[in-house]
């Protein structure tokens, strides 16, 4: 029997205010436990929740970015469970009114376009952080509690992980457009959850439904679900049946685990919160944060390709993250050539990144250093091979590449008069080459090239060496 | 008839992580099924048409919203001053698992 | 001299002349608190040092005398004062010494330099009518210390009621201000809904929770509530209006009033001797030139199960937080996290305090929800609906505050009409979001005073004070004083 794999993803982001979204506590990363909070966030006795206008806006934006309609009359709601990290017990949420709803993006696998539904996004707290100790205890830091919280719901739309793979980039992308939130998975403020399941091809209603968790990347969101899938085929064609449950994915053997079985007593209880009243977003509301937002990767893409000219692969390539695409925008200010800039952004650096898993903005890289040299092989002051190893030594540490070149003498030969030196003088001491090359043997002027570049430690102006060489040899 | 058993009650009082013995299960019971009972009677009025209500009086939360601005209200010894337990600048509890 | 008999504004007089000192009016306070307390067990927690302290220090640099300048002041228990231990008069909080922060009307009157005499008494988590359910003590009724001062509130009415202190704050989610104050013979004022921040009021039901002044008359009544109103950026429910002058529409004038007295108010299970001080009631303002009507508010039937429903649900989330891992008193001997929170809370809530979280619980789950909390919901807009049809109409709505005087203490007889009619009363005011108020109108045979309820319209509490304040200067039951065993008069 052939099977339809169906995903639907939750996504949560954290959103960068500057306090969190209950309390005027700092919304901060990384400080001393426990100093980033107020009686508010511990859930002390008597204490209320007041709703940060810029949380609000966020969600809005990353809303409106994903483009959802955007919610006129809202409120929130409590949502109860009973956890050391949750302070009050209950979390404060959306149920019945989000932010969003309705909302989609495209997505690209394998060169087909889709359109991924999203069913609703929106706004509620974070909770704390739980440390477990084999000793027999936890500790618990609520400096993360009150961390503004979009969830996003996507519709169960996907039907690949390599589908739900895309879906987290372009999601994660688009969001780093707005800018209102690092969507850093590594810190956290990107989670992600996913529901799959099989149905036999054909089939309406949906198969039994598990929930992956602990997926702390991208790519084991992407693992998971390939195992998963796998998993429930089998137990499927073997006439198994599944039951609903939650699964983790275990980074270190590759397979999903149990943790629990759902059952009917999951009752979060939700009711809206007597403590917050509620609001309205009128359109004026809407409109100023509509106007906020920045031009999103599809937009820039297609401006790439009508108005500087790129192929789409290229565009496509350099809109794929917010950082890539702002260093190529700063970059081709700078008077350079547009197309060099784009292949040493799409070739080597990209290749860099991959191979090191490191993200633009930790690279010391400058859009001013690329620039200058990309011009320094225009003007011919370095050979593209040289350029090779200046670039290697600005994504590594920063050099800048004019100081560079000038320090370690990477400066190439174009002087004719030193260079003629150089090929007499490599010409008289490989005459065979030489009557090879008369004789119609074309390899060997290369030959003879490799050896004007070892005398001169790659330094040579390769078409000047080229002209002189055959200049010479046509002499002899 | 009683509207709710010994045996809900202490899967209530699960539910909120209440320890409740058998005598209060057996008392809990009889005291919400009355007042589930009274409760019955709201049955009485038809409220198809009407909308619920969350308050008496409902204040424009437009006038409430905050700012965004970080203030450092409490320092890390305040906050676990009256923790029944600490270590290390964080609150302690036992175990989560049995 | 006693704290009885004066008003704020007298008191602020004599202190301004220097007559008094506030270290003289702090004597008089615990004096009495020695003297009576014995009896009255009005308070869980006394802050007498600091007190004296601050009275101290006020004394010595008198010279910029606030509007509640040295005024003895007792708070219930459910309202957080910094680095002053707050109960709840529950066990779970019994070492709760600092909470850390002082509610927005505790700051308010510190700011109008209130000196803060001690916690009052209530009932645990203010779920209860006789403070009973408090885990600490029982306060007695000062008029008859057999009888309970009712409840929640009842330390905060005792202590007005016995003279311990001049005035206190109560808090009212389903009538814990007006019920004790009539059990009691004192003024209570539940606030229209949003008037009060309840930034620090320790939730019971955060829809429905109002802090209210608990004072001797009306006019003390008016100013200290004009103190603790206001808009608060810490209450996302409190309303952004301007607090009028109360005291200033303490006109003695209510010509041409409309009064609205529902039918429902006047039934079968209002005791007759309260029913009469209440006919008693209406003739006078007839007298004083208001009309009364008799009018139906049909769906307050039904007010009492919307707001078990409500307050109940609600409650259960609120006291959530109480967890034993940040504050409280945690259990001990316990093996994981689950059963440490299961313990701590079986152990730190009474009966009372179970019994509504399960409810609560059980009205919000699943199954139930539709049936029974949005249901009440439901209700709850009928009820605000019939309200605003009688205010469109009418100035006030008058009735009795309690079906009887005050119960004995231990009384398990209640008979459950009685007590249906009890909620009746005063939960409607709750659920609508309305401003009302007891005041004393009378005494029983056996000499518990009877109180008399007047409800306003949404943020019209100047026209409930005049009502109260016209009928309050026209009788002579505010000056009757009880007495206690073993006083020399």
């Amino acid at each position: 029997m052939k099977f339809e794999t169906v995903i639907g993803l939750e996504v949560h982001v954290e959103l960068k205010t500057q306090s969190k979204v209950f309390s005027a506590s700092p919304n901060a990363f990384g400080d001393e436990p426990n100093s980033n909070v107020s009686p508010v966030d511990l859930g002390y006795p008597g204490t209320l929740p007041v709703l940060n206008e810029e949380a609000v806006n966020f969600a809005m934006k990353a809303a409106m970015a994903l483009n959802c309609e955007i919610a006129t009359d809202t409120m929130f709601d409590r949502k109860s469970y009973y956890y050391p990290d949750n302070p009050k017990a209950y979390q404060i949420s959306q149920d019945k009114l989000p932010i969003g709803e309705n909302g989609w993006i495209d997505i690209e696998v394998d060169g087909k376009k889709k359109r991924i539904g999203i069913t609703r996004l929106h706004l509620e707290e974070d909770a704390g952080k739980l440390s477990h100790h084999p000793e027999g205890y936890s500790l618990v830091d609520y400096n993360r509690q009150g961390t503004p919280l979009i969830e996003i719901v996507s519709e169960p739309d996907l039907r690949s992980p390599e589908e739900a793979y895309a879906y987290l980039d372009k999601l994660k992308n688009i969001i780093q457009y707005t800018g209102v939130s690092d969507v850093r998975m590594e810190e956290g403020s990107l989670r992600c959850d996913a529901n799959i399941s099989l149905r036999p091809v054909g089939q309406e209603e949906f198969g039994t439904k598990i929930e992956l968790k602990n997926l702390n990347s991208f790519i084991f969101v992407r693992n998971g679900l390939a195992y998963e899938e796998k998993r429930q085929a089998e137990i499927l064609r073997a006439g198994g049946q599944l039951q609903q449950e939650t699964r983790r994915y275990d980074e270190k053997t590759k397979e999903t685990i149990l943790m629990r079985v759902k059952d009917d007593a999951d009752d979060y209880r939700l009711f809206p919160d007597p403590d917050l009243v509620p609001f309205h977003i009128d359109e004026e509301w809407k409109e100023r944060i509509r106007q906020e937002i920045p031009e999103l990767p599809d937009a820039r893409k297609k401006r790439y390709i009508e108005e500087i000219g790129l192929p789409e692969y290229d565009a496509e390539v350099l809109t794929s993250s917010k950082d890539m695409a702002d260093f190529f925008e700063e970059t081709i200010q700078l008077d350079v050539d547009v197309k060099q800039v784009s292949n040493w952004m799409m070739g080597d650096l990209s290749a860099y990144m991959n191979k090191h898993l490191k993200e633009l903005h930790e690279l010391p890289i400058t859009p001013e250093g690329l620039a200058k040299m990309i011009n320094l092989i225009e003007d011919g002051t370095i050979s593209s091979k040289i350029a090779k190893k200046v670039f290697a030594e600005m994504v590594e540490n920063g050099v800048d590449p004019e100081k560079y070149v000038k320090e370690k003498g990477l400066v190439q030969i174009s002087d004719e008069g030193q260079l003629r030196e150089i090929v007499t003088q490599v010409l008289a001491e490989n005459e065979q080459s030489v009557a090879d090359y008369k004789a119609g043997k074309g390899r060997a002027l290369g030959f003879l090239v490799g050896q004007v570049m070892k005398a001169t430690k790659g330094q040579a102006n390769p078409p000047m060496v080229n002209k002189l060489l055959k200049e010479e040899i046509d002499k002899l | 008839m009683s509207k709710i058993n010994q045996d809900q009650v202490k899967q209530l009082a699960h539910a909120v992580r209440i320890e409740i013995s058998d005598e209060e299960a057996t008392k809990y019971a009889e005291e919400i099924s009355q007042l589930l009972t009274q409760a019955d009677k709201m049955d009485e009025v038809d409220t198809k048409e009407v909308k619920p209500t969350t308050h008496g009086v409902v204040t424009e939360l437009g006038k409430v919203l905050r700012q965004d601005k970080p203030v450092q209200s409490i320092t890390q010894e305040e906050a676990l001053k009256n923790a029944p337990d600490k270590q290390d600048g964080h609150f302690k509890v036992p175990a989560i698992m049995e | 001299m006693s704290l009885f008999g004066y008003t704020i504004k007298e008191l602020e007089e004599k202190l301004r002349k220097k007559e008094l000192s506030a270290s003289e009016l702090v004597d008089m306070s615990f004096n009495r608190i020695a003297e009576v307390e014995d009896q009255v067990q009005a308070f869980i927690t006394l802050n007498e040092e600091e007190a004296r302290e601050q009275a101290k220090k006020y004394d010595e640099q008198s010279s910029d005398q606030k509007k509640l300048f040295a005024l003895p002041v007792g708070i219930k228990d459910n309202i957080v004062t910094k680095g002053l231990r707050t109960t709840s008069a529950s066990q779970f909080l019994s070492n709760f010494t600092d909470p850390l922060y002082d509610a927005t009307a505790v700051k308010k009157l510190a700011d109008e330099q209130a000196i803060t005499i001690g916690k009052l008494n209530m009932d645990e988590f203010a779920m209860g009518s006789t403070t009973e359910t408090s885990s600490y003590k029982v306060t007695r009724n000062p008029w008859n210390t057999d009888h309970v001062p009712g409840g929640s509130s009842g330390g905060s009415a005792a202590a007005v009621a016995a003279g311990e202190v001049l005035f206190s704050l109560g808090s009212d989610t389903g009538g814990s201000v007006r019920q004790p104050a009539a059990f009691s013979g004192i003024v209570g004022m539940k606030p229209t809904y949003g008037l009060v921040s309840r930034y620090g009021l320790i939730a019971f039901a955060p829809s429905l929770d109002q802090i209210g002044p608990m004072t001797q008359g009306v006019e003390d009544n008016a100013r200290v509530l004009e103190i603790i109103a206001g808009h608060d950026q810490n209450d996302s429910t409190s309303a952004n209006k301007e607090v009028p002058a109360y005291t200033e529409a303490l006109t003695g004038d209510i010509k041409g009033l409309k009064i609205a007295v529902p039918e429902e108010y006047l039934g079968d299970g209002v005791d007759p001797e309260v029913k009469e001080a209440i006919l008693n009631a209406l003739q006078m303002f007839e007298l004083l030139g208001a009309t009364v009507d008799r009018v139906s508010l049909g769906h307050a039937t039904y007010a009492p199960a919307a707001y078990y429903m409500i307050s109940s649900a609600e409650a259960s989330t609120s006291l959530a937080r109480f967890d034993g891992v940040r504050f409280g008193v945690r259990a001990e001997n316990t093996d994981n996290m689950i059963d440490m929170m299961k313990k701590s809370r079986g152990q730190g809530f009474g009966d009372e305090v179970k019994k509504r979280i399960i409810l609560g619980t059980f009205a919000l789950s699943a199954d139930n929800y539709e049936n029974y909390f949005e249901k009440a919901q439901k209700i709850r807009t009928l009820i605000k609906r019939e309200f605003k049809t009688v205010f469109d109409n009418y100035d006030v709505v008058i009735g009795p505050t309690t079906a009887t005087t005050a119960y004995k203490i231990g009384a398990t007889d209640i008979d459950p009409v009685t007590a249906n009619t009890n909620d009746m009363l005063t939960v409607p005011a709750n659920l609508a979001g309305l401003p009302a108020l007891s005041l004393p109108c009378g005494f029983s045979e056996a000499g518990l005073p009877i109180g008399l309820q007047i409800i306003g319209n949404h943020f019209d509490e100047s026209t409930v004070y005049r009502v109260a304040h016209a009928y309050e200067q026209a009788t002579n039951h505010h000056k009757k004083r009880p007495v206690l065993e073993g006083e020399n008069k």
